[in-house]
């Protein structure tokens, strides 16, 4: 969907007016003022940061499914993540658990860890000397095994003690920007971990793979309760900007969005630098003619390593931030709907490519989403006294069911942008020299 | 020897039950991709979808099974697949093939297999809920206890596991002589080698994209029943089934029907022995363990919690070390 369009007529009108961009984002500043005087501005402003954290998670996205064609169908976990580090980072120290004996001993287990996976790594490359490879396969896999086992029940007994004596082991207290940063080096440490695996292979691996990473950092984050407190949650987490116990609602949150935009309009201007680099030609190249790519003497999976790591970087950054600012981290909070499928709608409907587009893209799919929340309930309460006037059909639970047509209508909204409008509303410009 | 029997109870029994059910969703989903060429997403959730007909029959009709000493689920098997196989093609003909006309690239499909998920999803649980319920709707489970001589422990298989062994077999062999004597299985199998050479020698591939549906949409409802017959039926299960499915599917090799179901056995007893306590069979030989040893309560690889992990694992190992599968497997 992304190959470029050779029938069109090479483009000599680029100096002219951007109509089809001033007039959507035209009706979009419309639609938020409309918002605003609806909603009244304390509620719209959060709706904004919001919008403004998606926006930062959909430009990770338009790299990596835009720039370069691979799609992340895990952008969930990569959020978890990052909102865990700005967590772990900023909430206040835990006193009792740095007073006892268990910091010492958690410490004494991570190092048996290093040790284990050493001496494993150590034995792997025993063929080097002469072992047989079946031998060193075989005895690999069993010191792997024992040392997995010891390692993982001292890791039991320390974090049940954790657990039962000091709930959890708290944060570091360190500013929370700190905690961004750490979020987007873990996110993209994660994604280099699976680029590594599946980029060289078909891109249907990335896909199932990307899910399965996300629902596993999910399963961690929601059962490891010596280090996230897991179903209990932890609320709240500090800003960077004044809290709105000091200034009030609507000026902490607009202080919020400052940095949020500073930060987007960072973003924005670097990836579009990249764009028109060297290097983003060499990406969309790859993107649109692997084979020519390759033939040109470009390393097709080292090029692909780095988008797919940026664009998790941005992932990590942007879950940090929108984790920060809802003030709760609850691993069960995260949704493959709303923080995978939202962001993708965000992208193909704006235009996968085009930062412009994945920006209108990310704030008009936030504010219809949040709007149709309200809506949603109210076609469900329609459906149901039809139903219930025609079948005597009588659910329970509306608020839960009027959830699930949101889902429905996010599957149905991708279908038809793909059938209709394949490259989005503000599509990637493809530049044409003859 | 109670260990034992212990053992046969959690791993092999459970692990059969499990390799199953993954068995059949793989054969269908490598059945699409080798037709389709694209990883269908959808697959977890037109299993939901089949269980779901299953579902309301049986409140339906609660009493069908009684004169033939079945579980009323299982008599209305046919027709749930014969639903869940008409909606398949209608949303082959309605999303798929207008994307297949215009010759998009196979991540898309893959992308468009994901909208098609999350509707579904939203369908299933708009009507159906996000609670669990029981395919047993009047009726109970029959357990049956088979006692091994000498032992106090006897082997405990359920009716829906009898079931569910039988219908699987019945379910393998009957496409496996589909494939290779039927025409148009052997059809199919022409279209999945070239698809070009098939179209000239013609071959209607039409008919061959809707039967493909068809097995696709019959395989996922008698995989999801039978899982919702031995638990019960959980509207939400989608993320969790997929990842070991595709696993599976790409153990044995992508587009490789017999090696999606050994890709499913193994994902599925690795799982189970991955969850299973082993220090339970250990324990007898406690007493002559050196003193300096001493056995932990719990020596399950991983917790029930992170059963995930187990699949990805596998499929990660694959990716490495055999990116074609054990069989393997012909494209990527």
């Amino acid at each position: 969907m992304t190959a470029p369009s050779t029938q069109r007529p090479a483009t000599s009108d680029r100096r002219t007016l951007p109509i089809r961009e001033l007039v959507l984002f035209g009706g979009l500043a419309l639609v938020v003022l409309a918002v605003f005087a609806t909603m009244g501005p304390a509620y719209s402003t959060r709706m904004l940061v919001e919008a403004s954290c998606y926006a930062i998670l959909a430009l990770g996205l338009t790299i990596q499914w835009g720039y370069a064609g691979q799609f992340n169908a895990g952008i969930m976990g990569f959020v978890a993540l990052g909102g865990f580090s700005a967590t772990f980072f900023s909430i206040p120290v835990n006193h009792a658990f740095w007073a006892s004996d268990l910091p010492g001993r958690l410490g004494w287990v991570l190092l048996a860890m290093v040790v284990v996976t050493a001496i494993v790594f150590g034995i792997s490359r025993l063929d080097r000397i002469g072992v047989p490879k079946l031998l060193r396969t075989i005895l690999a896999i069993v010191a792997g095994l024992i040392g997995y086992l010891v390692v993982i029940s001292w890791l039991r007994s320390v974090t049940g003690d954790i657990e039962s004596q000091v709930e959890f082991i708290g944060g570091l207290g360190l500013p929370v920007w700190l905690g961004w940063i750490v979020g987007g080096a873990l996110a993209g440490g994660v994604g280099y971990f699976i680029g590594h695996i599946c980029l060289g292979l078909r891109s249907d691996y990335l896909v199932i793979a990307t899910l399965g990473i996300a629902e596993i950092i999910k399963a961690f984050l929601k059962n490891s309760d010596w280090l996230t407190r897991g179903t209990a949650t932890i609320s709240p987490l500090p800003w960077p900007v004044p809290d709105p116990g000091e200034v009030g609602f609507l000026t902490a949150r607009a202080l919020y969005l400052s940095v949020t935009v500073v930060m987007i309009a960072v973003i924005f201007f670097l990836l579009h630098r990249a764009y028109h680099a060297p290097w983003g030609r060499m990406i969309r190249a790859i993107r649109d003619n692997e084979v020519s790519a390759a033939a040109m003497g470009k390393s097709i999976n080292r090029r692909r390593q780095e988008i797919f790591v940026f664009g998790c970087i941005l992932m990590g950054i942007g879950g940090a931030v929108l984790t920060s600012f809802n003030g709760l981290f609850d691993p069960q909070g995260y949704l493959p709907l709303n923080h995978t499928f939202l962001v993708l709608v965000m992208v193909i409907l704006g235009g996968p490519g085009n930062n412009l587009g994945t920006l209108f893209g990310a704030v008009l799919v936030y504010v219809i989403w949040i709007m149709s929340g309200p809506m949603a309930l109210a076609v469900m309460h329609a459906i149901v006294a039809l139903g219930s006037h025609w079948f005597d059909w009588q659910p329970g639970n509306l608020d839960s069911r009027a959830l699930q047509a949101r889902v429905f209508v996010i599957g149905l909204l991708i279908l038809l942008v793909l059938r209709f409008a394949p490259r989005g509303l503000i599509p990637e410009k493809v530049a044409h020299h003859d | 020897m109670n260990e034992l029997i212990y053992f046969f109870n959690y791993v092999v029994v459970a692990g059969s039950v499990t390799g199953c059910i993954y068995a059949i969703g793989a054969v269908g989903v490598t059945l699409i991709y080798s037709i389709l060429r694209f990883a269908h997403f959808a697959h977890a959730d037109m299993m939901t979808l089949g269980t779901l007909a299953v579902l309301l029959l049986t409140l339906a009709f609660p009493h069908a099974g009684d004169p033939l000493g079945l579980p009323t689920a299982i008599v209305m098997l046919p027709v749930a697949m014969a639903f869940t196989s008409l909606v398949a093609v209608g949303i082959d003909r309605a999303f798929y093939q207008p994307l297949r006309s215009h010759g998009v690239k196979p991540i898309v499909m893959v992308i468009a297999s994901l909208g098609v998920t999350l509707m579904l999803q939203g369908l299933i649980r708009l009507f159906a809920g996000t609670g669990s319920q029981n395919l047993y709707v009047d009726a109970r489970k029959e357990i049956f206890r088979i006692d091994v001589p000498g032992v106090t422990r006897p082997i405990i298989l359920t009716e829906p596991q009898v079931i569910l062994f039988v219908i699987t077999i019945v379910a393998v062999v009957g496409l496996h002589l589909f494939l290779t004597r039927a025409r148009l299985g052997k059809a199919m199998r022409a279209m999945s080698d070239n698809p070009d050479l098939a179209r000239a020698s013609g071959i209607n591939t039409r008919l061959i994209i809707t039967l493909t549906w068809v097995i696709a949409g019959s395989l996922a409802t008698i995989a999801g029943t039978l899982l919702s017959l031995d638990v019960a039926f959980k509207p939400d299960l989608s993320f969790f089934l997929l990842l070991p499915i595709f696993a599976a599917a790409i153990v044995g090799g992508v587009g490789h029907p017999y090696g999606a179901i050994a890709g499913g056995f193994l994902v599925g007893f690795a799982e189970t022995l991955a969850v299973f306590n082993w220090s339970v069979l250990l324990r007898p030989l406690r007493d002559s363990l050196p003193t300096w040893l001493e056995l932990p309560n719990n020596l399950a690889l991983v917790g029930t919690e992170y059963k995930i992990v187990v699949p990805f694992f596998i499929l990660v190992a694959v990716l490495i070390w055999r990116p074609t599968g054990i069989f393997k497997g012909k494209v990527i």
